[in-house]
């Protein structure tokens, strides 16, 4: 038990809406809440800023010293909005060296620490612009250096890559990781987008429906999805089921695994690992089930083929195999998974 | 008027040849789905161009009838110019008394909830539909030497407000600031308020907020709002004549020298009709943007 670093219970409790999680960042970590629209992530991320009202039972500290009674504007945090919320009447050089000035420093002196930080973002040149002036990339490198120079102890970043169009998010999502690694306190971020998760974030959070649902290092949970959204996120067909030894019942159907396990458990495989046939290939009659065709559509190079019956599915196979089988929606096929692909782990 | 500047090969050209054969029937017109229209309803055209009239009318009356040549004389007549300035520099200090008071009103009305908003909401607005000789004999009934609050600040301060130049002011600001309130309160509910708390993570007080974000960002409406309010103090007679009486020199502002003028000699009414009308147009042209061509 450290006292350093985020440590938070969030409990928000709406009409609508409830929210319950349990939070730890540590200095230098990167936690990223990750979860599906409206699971409650960026009310979490509220919360901890203080700009949403937490109800009773909650509990935030932030390097051993309570930050729930604390108002916001003296939380030793700051936050990057999803789309920036650049103050659009000052220079992204006054942006910057607001938050300093909010603490106390001098004009001069808050102004020199904005100047290292926009050329720290490589934005020096850029000082005297206006926001509207700024590209979206820029913006958001003004954002993050507007909630560093406060020196906080917790960094807060709503999706902070979400308003950038698909090429200036691969530069700025590697030069964020960098300002992260280098930043000291804790920080948390939201986001609803898988990599950027797994690129920036040291350990996943996965929230719905206001809870935690599953946590641990992007690998880990890249791995081993415990809910179907995870699931889909990391691209993989999930089941729940019962195991025996080195095999695990899923409904009326049972899989070989490479992993020995007993009691209820996943069962995990990539859409790759489906092979589809015409007709009942022979053979073991483990790992294959007979499912209907619901749709086909282009994923990549390859073709997806969402399947159903016992088990949905998806596989994803070549074009070429799609039109050696003649596939089309509605019809009839037999699907199979290697076991060796299969990965099997305790629910 | 910018599209034909523009060099848009696609559009410039249809212009010209699409409107003359409009009447001719839909054959060949296949670009820009037009709406089918109609003869134009006179029972609509012919009160329209009456309502048009009536209000440009008696404006090009006064234009029509104003004694031109002597213009610039009657406007250096020594009365003239007292109320002149006397009209400006309350409305100008009327207009800071709304600012001072009434940016703050608005603040609270639209940043902060508390019972009984809604009530002060419609309290606020008033003065907007209240009669103003109402509003001047509320005043007096308040501020004059009987008045519930009159009678202590004479007793106290030796300070009487009715039938002063102060009282003027008293009086256009009573009337003018529902106008100021209402254009600020709007401009900050139209403001986006995370800006606001964006402000507040990097340490921003309330005040801070407001003095470093939310003023900046709602300056356009307050401007707005100041220049009605000022307009709408200029303009002021009833409460001004009921509360400040009409006194060359200390209360008797372009308005009420208007009226008077009328009986005595019309053309001098006309000519200060005319200052005013002048100030009107030139408060309507620096709010053009803002009011009159935005739909």
């Amino acid at each position: 038990m450290t006292p350093d670093g985020l440590r938070a219970r969030l409990v928000v409790t709406r009409p609508s809406f409830a929210l319950d999680v349990t939070l730890e960042a540590a200095p230098g970590e990167v936690v990223a809440l990750l979860g599906p629209n409206g699971a409650g992530k960026t009310t979490a991320l509220r919360a901890l800023a203080g700009l949403t009202a937490l109800s009773g039972g909650s509990r935030i500290t932030l390097d051993g010293e309570p930050l729930h009674t604390t108002a916001a504007e003296r939380r030793r945090i700051g936050m990057v909005f999803q789309d920036y919320l650049l103050f659009p009447h000052l220079s992204a050089l006054d942006n910057v060296a607001f938050g300093p000035r909010c603490h106390g420093a001098s004009k001069a002196e808050a102004r020199r620490t904005a100047a290292a930080l926009l050329e720290r973002v490589g934005l020096a040149e850029h000082a005297a612009a206006k926001p509207r002036r700024l590209s979206g990339g820029q913006a958001q490198r003004v954002a993050l250096a507007r909630a560093l120079a406060v020196h906080p102890r917790l960094l807060l970043l709503d999706e902070p890559l979400a308003a950038l169009d698909a090429h200036t998010r691969l530069e700025i999502r590697s030069q964020l990781r960098r300002h992260l690694a280098d930043f000291d306190g804790a920080t948390v971020l939201v986001t609803h987008d898988p990599l950027d998760a797994m690129v920036l974030a040291d350990r996943l959070v996965v929230v719905e429906q206001g809870a935690v649902v599953q946590q641990g290092a992007p690998a880990e949970v890249a791995r081993r999805p415990r809910t179907d959204y995870v699931a889909r996120l990391v691209g993989l067909n999930l089941y729940r089921g019962m195991a025996d030894g080195a095999r695990v019942t899923v409904g009326e159907l049972l899989f070989s695994t490479s992993e020995h396990l007993e009691g209820p458990a996943f069962v995990a495989f990539p859409p790759a690992a489906v092979a589809l046939y015409r007709s009942r290939p022979d053979g073991s009659p483990r790992n294959l089930w007979q499912a209907t065709i619901e749709g086909i559509e282009r994923h990549g190079d390859n073709v997806r083929v969402h399947l159903d019956g016992l088990i949905a599915a998806f596989a994803d196979i070549t074009p070429a195999a799609v039109a050696d089988l003649d596939l089309a929606p509605g019809q009839q096929v037999w699907a199979s998974v290697k076991a060796t692909e299969t990965h099997a782990y305790p629910a | 008027m910018t599209s034909s500047a523009s060099p848009s090969p696609d559009r410039a050209p249809s212009r010209g040849p699409d409107r003359a054969p409009s009447r001719g029937g839909p054959a060949g017109r296949r670009d820009s789905p037009r709406r089918v229209t109609g003869r134009l309803p006179w029972m609509l055209l012919v009160p329209a161009v009456l309502g048009l009239a009536f209000l440009v009318l008696p404006l090009a009356g006064l234009l029509v009838r104003a004694p031109w040549p002597t213009l610039l004389q009657r406007l250096a007549e020594p009365q003239v110019l007292q109320a002149l300035r006397l009209s400006l520099v309350t409305a100008s200090i009327a207009t800071a008394v709304c600012l001072v008071l009434g940016v703050p009103l608005a603040w609270l009305l639209a940043r902060v909830s508390f019972p009984g908003r809604r009530v002060v909401r419609a309290l606020v607005t008033v003065p907007l539909v209240l009669p103003p000789v109402v509003g001047g004999v509320a005043l007096l009934l308040l501020l004059g030497r009987r008045g519930l609050l009159g009678q202590w600040l004479e007793s106290t301060f030796g300070l009487t407000l009715p039938f002063t130049s102060a009282g003027v002011v008293v009086a256009e600001a009573f009337v003018a600031m529902p106008f100021l309130v209402i254009s600020v309160e709007g401009a900050l509910r139209g403001a986006d308020q995370r800006f606001e708390e964006a402000a507040a993570t990097l340490g921003a007080s309330r005040w801070t907020v407001f003095r470093r974000v939310t003023l900046p960002l709602i300056m356009p409406g307050i401007v707005a709002g100041a220049v009605l309010c000022w307009a709408r103090a200029l303009g002021e007679f009833g409460a001004t004549i009921t509360f400040a009486g009409n006194f060359p020199g200390t209360t008797q502002t372009m308005p009420l020298a208007v009226y008077l003028a009328l009986e005595t000699e019309p053309e001098a009414a006309i000519v200060l009709s005319l200052v005013l009308l002048a100030v009107s147009v030139i408060i309507l042209a620096s709010l053009r943007d803002r009011w009159v061509n935005t739909p």
